[in-house]
């Protein structure tokens, strides 16, 4: 199921998600976070998003591309960052994914969601 | 799927222990296993673990988490809950390996660690895992008997749990109210005279095993003072600037929050953090406590995460009415068929498989032993679930080869012990009762702390 635009004005904005190496596209509108848009896409990554955009777990955790990265309006608080602290996989473009909010700008952009990393092996 | 069309037979899974690792490792077996059928054994008539009785009542965010555990539940009859059913007691590990096609142990570690020093037991020496299982409505815990009439308590370890039984001893009783701390221990709260907190570890303040998060949230603690010595915060401004990004982060809040000036008044509190001392003997008469002593300890290599310790000639005691041990869980071994790790406390197992035992798996704490917080726990199942559908696709487990009955031949068996586990839907007769009662005094939800009138409510 996804929700693409049936309406004019609605769900206009789009996201390629990259999980495991697979594509998921994602619709939304202006001031959805990354996570409404998995949520209300109904995108099954496994575990994202378990406290609800509280910024209580890191399961949220996306990598961006540098340059969107540099263009988000909003940076990563003090809470955020203790969170993000604790993500598997941390890079330097980790941001959580419940904390970024779509404008116009961010519209066909890339994000990674770092596969689970239980090969600790 | 691979797995069905290769198969005629849906491979059933029993899993033992209804926590964040029950449920992660259900959650990934149904959707990689679609039409396998998986049934949980719960000791508890109410699922979730520590969710419920562990995360603290003023980490409601946290619990979130069992909306997604919920939803699962609901989404699917090949999923049933059987809550009331303790594995080792009253259904046997062989019980369970004969009649499903493997099984998943995920009973964490509900047991604790001992200090080994003079004074322990009697009245006001606690472990953190009673007194978190008092104030979260943990059954066996409710009674605990404990005096709140002293101004100041002693705090063994510095790990999240640490902070979280400091957090709730200072929180202004106001704020508890909001939560669903249990009831009785919201009262006893009321009523505490405790004043200063010590929080103390063996190791130096470079070592703190908290994360940034729990401490930042006692530096923001209405009325609460955060205080470290001079000499604490010194070593840390010295050293910070050596420490990769994660640690520095924490390092500098330390600072930033042993340098703010004192608040006074009466209504204030204290968490005091104290570093390189380890207790020796729990100073009391007629069973009242009158302090902690320690044995100070120096690090070989102050500004080494794993320094080694050792302890000096010089002591010191520090005054206080409660003790409260906070230096890990520790597992039981359930069942003596088990292969256990009686070191380490869990199970043996190679990533989850058990190999002494074809079909036998574990996830969470039990596998991995009682660290790690709810993320570390669900990689922790995916892993061992992957390992558990590799071994059905390459036939390591030889599952196709006879037809398992599963809970269609534990049910009589339970019901000859006069068992009735308890269903999902019947817990969530439960939940709505807690949540209504919550309702009437201003709380999310007013636990039942009371098993058999948990089975009655659920029962209808
Ligand atoms: C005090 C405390 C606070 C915490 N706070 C946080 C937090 O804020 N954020 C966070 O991310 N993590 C937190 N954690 C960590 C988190 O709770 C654990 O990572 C997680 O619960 C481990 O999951 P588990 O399923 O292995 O064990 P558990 O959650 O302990 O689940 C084990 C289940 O097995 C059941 N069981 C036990 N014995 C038997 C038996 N014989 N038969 C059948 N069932 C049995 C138990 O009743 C329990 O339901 C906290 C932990 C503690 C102790
Ligand atoms: S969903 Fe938990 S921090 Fe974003």
């Amino acid at each position: 199921a996804s929700a693409a635009p049936t309406v004019a004005g609605a769900n206009d904005l789009k996201v390629k998600f990259l999980r495991d190496g697979k594509e998921y596209m994602a619709y939304g509108k202006k001031g959805d976070t990354l996570l409404d848009m998995i949520i209300n896409n109904e995108l099954d990554f496994d575990g994202f998003g378990a406290c609800e955009g509280t910024l209580a777990c890191s399961t949220c955790h996306v990598v961006l591309k540098k340059d969107v990265f540099d263009k988000l309006p909003n940076k990563a608080c003090d809470e955020e960052l203790d969170m993000l602290d604790l993500a598997y996989g941390l890079t330097d473009t980790s941001r959580l994914g419940c904390q970024i909010e779509m404008t116009e700008e961010l519209d066909g952009i890339e994000v990674e969601v770092p596969a689970s990393t239980f090969d600790a092996r | 799927s691979s797995l069905t069309s290769t198969y005629s037979v849906p491979p059933k899974v029993a899993i033992v222990g209804g926590g964040p690792a029950g449920f992660y490792s259900a959650q990934y077996l149904l959707k990689n296993m679609p039409d396998g059928h998986v049934d949980m054994y719960e000791k508890y008539p109410v699922p979730f673990g520590l969710v419920r009785f562990g995360v603290a009542p003023d980490h409601p965010e946290v619990k979130n988490v069992i909306h997604q555990f919920t939803a699962m539940a609901k989404s699917t009859p090949y999923f049933r809950f059987f809550g009331g059913v303790t594995v080792g007691a009253t259904l046997s590990v062989s019980e369970l390996l004969s009649n499903y096609d493997a099984v998943i142990l995920a009973y964490g570690s509900a047991g604790d660690r001992l200090l080994g020093i003079a004074g322990e037991t009697g009245p006001n020496v606690l472990s953190a895992r009673e007194f978190v299982g008092w104030y979260n409505g943990l059954p066996e815990n409710v009674a605990l008997n404990m005096d709140l009439s002293c101004t100041s308590a002693v705090v063994i370890g510095q790990g999240n749990v640490a902070l979280d039984v400091a957090r709730i001893l200072l929180t202004p009783p106001d704020l508890l109210a909001q939560t669903d701390i249990t009831a009785h221990a919201l009262l006893q709260l009321r009523e505490s005279k405790i004043r200063d907190v010590y929080v103390v570890g063996r190791r130096g303040p470079i070592q703190v095993a908290f994360t940034i998060k729990e401490f930042r949230e006692l530096t923001k603690l209405q009325d609460v003072n955060t205080v470290l010595r001079q000499e604490d915060i010194q070593q840390l401004v010295d050293a910070a600037g050596t420490f990769p990004a994660r640690r520095k982060r924490l390092m500098e809040l330390m600072v930033k929050s042993g340098q703010r000036k004192l608040q006074t008044g009466d209504n204030i509190r204290n968490c005091h953090l104290r570093f390189l001392l380890s207790p020796r003997k729990i100073v009391k008469a007629d069973n009242t406590i009158y302090a902690v002593n320690f044995q100070k300890n120096k690090l070989e290599i102050p500004t080494d995460m794993d320094s080694v310790v050792t302890s000096t000639e010089e002591t010191e005691a520090i005054p206080c009415g409660l003790v409260i041990r906070s230096i890990g869980y520790k597992a039981e071994q359930i069942d003596k068929s088990l292969p256990f790790d009686t070191i380490k406390h869990i199970i043996k197992n190679e990533h989850g498989r058990v190999l002494t035992h074809p079909g036998l798996y574990c996830s969470g704490w039990i596998k991995r032993g009682p660290e790690g917080v709810i993320l570390t726990t669900m990689n922790d199942a995916y892993e061992t679930v992957e390992l558990l559908l590799d071994d059905l696709k390459t036939g390591r487990l030889k599952w196709s080869l006879e037809r398992k009955t599963g809970a269609e031949a534990i049910l009589p068996l339970l019901r000859s012990r006069d068992c009735d586990p308890v269903t999902f839907s019947e817990w969530e007769a439960i939940d709505k009762e807690e949540v209504a009662r919550g309702n009437l005094v201003g709380k999310p939800r007013e636990k039942s702390v009371d098993v058999a009138e948990m089975i009655g409510v659920a029962k209808g």
